[in-house]
């Protein structure tokens, strides 16, 4: 399980060193003379109780997903750190299920202002960037898709490494307007993070042209396919489901949680490809792809990690090797120093997407070109071609500059 | 030119002879071997007409392509077999394959011609082989996705830069030893002495840039900018790097965004943009230099670019996903 509490020793030594690294090392930690500076980066997570059963035996959830990401991200910042006098610590630090971030924080950060990559869910990272204890702290969230904290609930101590809900929902409806199949269906499950998915689908129907010519919602629980008739009743409940009076080109699933969305494919009442948060998805990584230098990275995690690299893998792996760009190449050290960094023109992470990877200034959300999946194939890259932008094509992904609800304090 | 009008004249004559003449016509004509990583083939063209003479097969993922001094051998690595295929470039066959270890992405020949060095991409490592015998003399770690590799004409620096790393490591011939580490842009590809040694140009194709090294000091001393009009930042993606001779004029191929930029190599001022084929790779001069070549991963052809007018002149279809060019004379 996830539950894997900190040793004392990592706890006694976290956040000790910052205050010592200063601008002064700079200049021999450039030329790697001197014995190698230490940088730690603190890794937090919580034991949240596990998903329950998954509608597939072929998904599985890896104790260590997030976790192996950073590591191996640490393990190769570290190598450029051999040549440059610098060693990066990955300090884990794992809260139990029902902890109080903003007490656990008070615990924890002692010390000053910290590196933290935050491997959290959405209610707990908020309690965590609010904390007094963080305050001066920058926060790399690795973990979350939820719009609410890149609109209205986003945080200035906050950057979001993987992509938005609603770069997700772009993606795909950039593909689909690509295909011409402008015609959807949304059916949409119970969950409020479902409610926001659905809400993304309109607005991107509404941005490139395509319709929503059903709506429907689905809060029936499946049950599981492990009982004898499991397959009986899913073939049955699924077309019900599925069946609507207008004619569609795809049915756009919103399903964060996983619930029934895998069961809809081939199971519809028409012969409908299925697309959203099931079927053909919207992804950071899977461990499919290979394009771009993905195949070097998923050989080394495979290595490393003895499984396939996650999306949450590559998020963590990723939010380590932009705190190791910020200390290596923008030469910076203090949380405040980085964040200026991360969120100048300076600043530029490869992430195997074939172009460099930056932070939006106005919510702090990485601009990323968005894989279109399915589970054993990348079947492409959003966003897709002809979809302009007088800036950075990328930014037709997401809440662009001029719909932003995000007002960071500065 | 007289390859063809050699060819021509064999036509005329019995079976026998004409098979002799071909191989006469590849000993004196020019030829452009190049890799298509995909197809697991070199595709053979002729330096005049441009026809292709042969498609070779080679073990899988052929990407990192040179000739030997003599031009007796082309030598191509293929990333996926863990090994270098030999090319006769008279039978236009495999004749040899050399171990390499895992994934050898690039390979360069030591100024005596009696070692290959191969940039091992998998595992952050150089191995160091022996021409005649194919044994290993040495493997020396460097940076994660080590690529492009640099020989410095007096054979004492070997210069690699790991991609993921972002570096460029010097390596000291004598001891084996990475003297050096020079952060350069992000995700370097190629690295390049200019033609007089001073200094050596490692382009990154994520940073978009090419950082200009001085190799005594392992100081990055000037970075050059491309800027495209209409064209977005995030395609520009400099890879193959090519010094004319005289050392004034510098090509770097550009990636996604399908042009090669003719550069100022004293005052790095970029003068052109040449439009050419889609995500142009490496580049390879023809043996007069007159003629540049471009491998086009995205449009599967080689661009052919006038060097004196600066032009395309006209592009020619190739295997897959073509990745460097090797010019035989």
């Amino acid at each position: 399980m996830m539950a894997r509490r900190a040793t004392p020793v990592s706890r006694l030594l976290a956040l000790v060193l910052l205050a010592g690294v200063s601008k002064s090392f700079m200049a021999t930690a450039a030329t790697g003379s001197a014995a190698p500076h230490s940088f730690p980066i603190v890794y937090l997570r919580k034991a949240y109780p596990g998903p329950g059963i998954m509608p597939s035996l072929l998904e599985t959830s890896p104790a260590d997903e997030g976790l192996a990401g950073a590591e191996d991200g640490t393990a190769e910042i570290n190598t450029t750190g051999k040549f440059l006098g610098w060693n990066f610590k990955l300090y884990v630090e794992t809260l139990p299920a029902g902890a109080d971030v903003a007490e656990e924080a008070r615990r924890l950060f002692t010390r000053g202002p910290a590196v933290i990559v935050a491997d959290l869910r959405a209610p707990d990272l908020l309690q965590l960037a609010d904390a007094q204890a963080v305050k001066g702290s920058l926060i790399l969230d690795m973990r979350t898709t939820d719009d609410s904290l890149r609109q209205q609930q986003c945080r200035a101590n906050v950057f979001h490494v993987l992509p938005s809900q609603a770069m997700r929902a772009d993606a795909l409806a950039q593909f689909l307007v690509e295909k011409r199949w402008t015609r959807w269906f949304l059916l949409q499950g119970p969950t409020p993070a479902d409610a926001v998915y659905a809400a993304d689908v309109r607005r991107s129907a509404g941005r490139y042209g395509a319709r929503i010519v059903a709506a429907r919602s689905y809060d029936y629980n499946p049950g599981s396919r492990r009982s004898d008739t499991g397959y009986q009743q899913i073939q049955t409940q699924m077309p019900l489901a599925t069946q609507v009076g207008s004619d569609y080109d795809v049915l756009f699933v919103a399903d964060e949680t996983d619930l029934f969305g895998d069961y809809l494919p081939y199971n519809t009442f028409d012969a409908r490809p299925v697309v959203g948060t099931q079927g053909l998805i919207a992804a950071a990584w899977t461990p499919a792809f290979q394009s771009y230098s993905a195949l070097q990275m998923q050989h080394r995690f495979n290595e490393f990690a003895h499984r396939q690299m996650t999306e949450r893998d590559y998020g963590g792996w990723l939010a380590v090797s932009i705190v190791g760009d910020a200390v290596m190449r923008g030469r910076t050290v203090s949380p405040a120093g980085i964040r200026a960094y991360l969120r100048s023109d300076r600043f530029l992470i490869a992430g195997f997407k074939g172009q460099g990877l930056t932070f939006r200034a106005w919510d702090q959300q990485l601009r990323q070109p968005v894989l279109i999946a399915q589970p054993l194939m990348v079947i492409s890259m959003s966003p897709q071609s002809g979809f302009l932008h007088p800036g950075n094509t990328t930014d037709t992904l997401g809440f662009d500059q001029p719909e932003t609800q995000c007002r960071l304090a500065q | 030119m007289p390859t063809r009008a050699m060819t021509g004249r064999c036509t005329a004559l019995l079976v026998f002879a004409v098979v002799l003449c071909s191989f006469a016509a590849g000993a004196h004509g020019s030829e452009l071997f190049v890799s298509n990583e995909v197809d697991d083939t070199v595709t053979v063209l002729d330096g005049d007409s441009y026809k292709v003479i042969a498609t070779i097969p080679t073990d899988q993922r052929p990407r990192g392509i040179i000739e030997t001094a003599d031009h007796r051998t082309v030598l191509v690595c293929d990333g996926d077999s863990s090994n270098i295929d030999v090319i006769d470039t008279k039978t236009l066959k495999v004749v040899r394959k050399i171990n390499t270890g895992p994934d050898p992405e690039t390979l360069a020949m030591s100024v005596s011609g009696d070692r290959i060095y191969v940039s091992n991409e998998n595992n952050a490592l150089v191995t160091v082989i022996d021409f005649a015998t194919g044994k290993w003399i040495t493997q020396i770690p460097v940076g994660i996705e080590p690529e492009g590799l640099a020989v410095r004409r007096d054979g004492r620096t070997v210069v690699v830069v790991s991609e993921e790393t972002s570096m460029a490591h010097f390596i000291d011939t004598g001891t084996w030893k990475v003297v050096a580490n020079v952060l350069v842009d992000t995700r370097p590809r190629v690295v390049v002495y200019t033609p007089d040694q001073r200094y050596l140009w490692a382009s990154s194709e994520v940073g978009g840039t090419v950082s200009v090294i001085d190799p005594g000091s392992h100081q990055v001393v000037h970075v050059i900018n491309f800027d495209i009009p209409g064209v977005d930042q995030q395609y520009i993606g400099p890879v193959g790097v090519q010094f004319t001779p005289d050392g004034r004029t510098a090509f770097v191929a550009l990636g996604r965004s399908n042009r090669v930029a003719v550069v100022n190599a004293r005052s790095y001022d970029v003068e052109r943009y040449i439009l050419v084929g889609q995500r142009p790779w490496q580049l390879a001069f023809s043996p007069d230099r007159s003629k540049l070549y471009v491998a086009n991963g995205l449009t599967n052809d080689v661009t052919i670019i006038d060097v004196s007018s600066q032009k395309a002149v006209k592009s020619v279809p190739v295997g897959r996903l073509p990745w460097g060019i090797a010019v035989v004379p």
